[in-house]
């Protein structure tokens, strides 16, 4: 039995999963988001997205310096959208 | 929208010294952490400091905290405190800061000046089973035993050999957990030799090129696999160890979200582990409103992370025309020479080669 390995913990995905998707060519952290939903969850990435762009940088045999981390954007954590509906500063 | 001329974003070392130096030069501060309390990592480091007399060395971290605190309560007229309260969002187009209490209270803050003190996460690393019930980043090991007083479990399997990886080790024993071994990836310790020592006198194996190649169980972990790593690989039979809780202490990564969204010009430093923005002598990132302290800056110590905080504040007030030039270059100089002292000699010399790669004297106008 293959043993599965999970790199992005919040949206479940293995190392399997992500290899696979960057031999389809998917070989950057925000195609695999996309792809994938990797740093999509409750830690934006703060656990997987080193470790992916370390896969990235080994299937292009690049360091890991020239693999772009992709894009930041608020929020830095989940927020309900309930709050961001009310418009906050009560 | 609340306004405050100085935002620090980080209660811990850094950004503690950040607020209380631009306070107490004159600045009206705002302080936000993400924590039910301030200190960031000092409240659960029970262990003495090493580093300098300026510093505190010979002090416990979280009695240092209290240094700090003190220190704040005599300037609380002049900060603003809000824990548990993250920043989600910095917004360039207007540099309005967007924030969250608990979860429930969205606001935001319209700030003049911004010290990023956001400190690190720990790392984790890929092996099969890595998500059992059971496998912990040491931090957050140290966290509950030292803040909350819960022991995470009987035995202990530890990753990695550095300061953290033996200073957890020898404090999950004082709190009568036992430690199966300490596993190493490279063929030497990377923490303090007296670290090491102590957990040594206490027959834990150190086992040097060593790495853990699964952890067993079925609903929470029951043991762990580990092997000899050799130049070619994986060589010598699989070792099983028997342990409830696998520790990975296999290093921090600086916090740079906020920096990214920011724009600020980053930069891969891997003896500082990770991007980090590149900053002038005044510890000011490309964003010629935002500074940065700490961790957020390069991984390194407590005890260099607030003296950055310290120069951090003090150029966030002297921007807003609190401190006299004068005042200024005596400050400037001042910790800059606690800095070197700091990183002195050969243990300061991986921060030396990194922050060369990421400094500059000052921002080209």
């Amino acid at each position: 039995m293959k043993k599965e390995i999970v790199v992005c913990r919040c949206e479940e995905v293995t190392l399997e999963e992500i290899r696979q998707w960057i031999n389809r060519g998917y070989d950057s952290f925000d195609e695999l988001k996309r792809v994938l939903r990797v740093g999509m969850g409750p830690c934006q990435g703060r656990g997987c997205r080193d470790i992916i762009l370390k896969e990235i940088a080994r299937a292009k045999g690049v360091p890991v310096s020239e693999v772009p981390v992709g894009t930041f954007r608020p929020p830095a954590k989940p927020v309900k959208l309930g709050i961001l509906a009310e418009g906050g500063d009560k | 929208m609340k306004t405050t001329e100085v935002l620090v974003i980080g209660g811990g070392p850094a950004g503690l010294s950040a607020a209380l130096e631009a306070a107490s030069r004159g600045s009206q501060v705002t302080l936000v952490d993400s924590d039910l309390q301030l200190g960031g990592q000092l409240i659960k480091q029970t262990h003495k400091f090493f580093g300098s007399e300026d510093e505190r060395a010979g002090t416990r971290g979280y009695k240092i905290g209290e240094l700090l605190f003190k220190e704040l309560e005599g300037l609380k007229d002049c900060i603003d405190v809000h824990v548990n309260t993250t920043v989600l969002g910095y917004y360039k187009e207007d540099g309005v800061v967007s924030l969250s209490r608990g979860e429930e209270d969205y606001f935001r803050i319209k700030p003049e000046r911004i010290v990023m003190s956001t400190g690190a996460m720990e790392r984790l690393i890929p092996f099969p089973k890595n998500d059992l019930p059971g496998v912990y980043g040491a931090g957050a090991v140290q966290t509950l035993m030292n803040v909350y007083g819960v022991t995470p479990g009987k035995r202990v399997l530890m990753i990695g050999a550095g300061n953290i990886g033996l200073i957890v080790s020898y404090q999950l024993m004082q709190a009568g957990v036992d430690v199966a071994a300490v596993v190493e990836f490279m063929p030497k310790i990377g923490g303090y030799w007296v670290h090491a020592a102590k957990i040594r006198r206490l027959g834990v194996p150190i086992l040097l090129r060593h790495t853990i190649v699964e952890a067993l169980g079925e609903d929470v972990v029951s043991g762990a696999v580990i092997q000899a790593v050799g130049d070619k690989g994986l060589e010598g039979d699989p070792v099983r160890i028997d342990c409830d809780i696998i520790c990975l202490a296999v290093g921090l990564t600086p916090t740079a979200e906020l920096l990214w969204q920011a724009g600020c010009d980053m930069q891969f430093v891997p003896e500082l582990c990770g991007y980090v923005p590149r900053r002038d002598a005044h510890m000011r990132t490309s964003q010629s409103h935002i500074w940065v302290a700490g961790d957020a800056a390069g991984i390194e110590e407590a005890s260099s992370a607030m003296v950055e905080g310290r120069l951090a504040g003090l150029g966030a007030a002297r921007s807003l025309g609190h401190v006299k030039d004068s005042d200024y270059d005596a400050g400037l100089a001042s910790y800059w020479q606690r800095l070197s002292h700091l990183r002195a000699g050969e243990v300061g010399e991986k921060i030396r080669s990194g922050l060369e790669k990421c400094s500059c004297d000052a921002w080209e106008v």
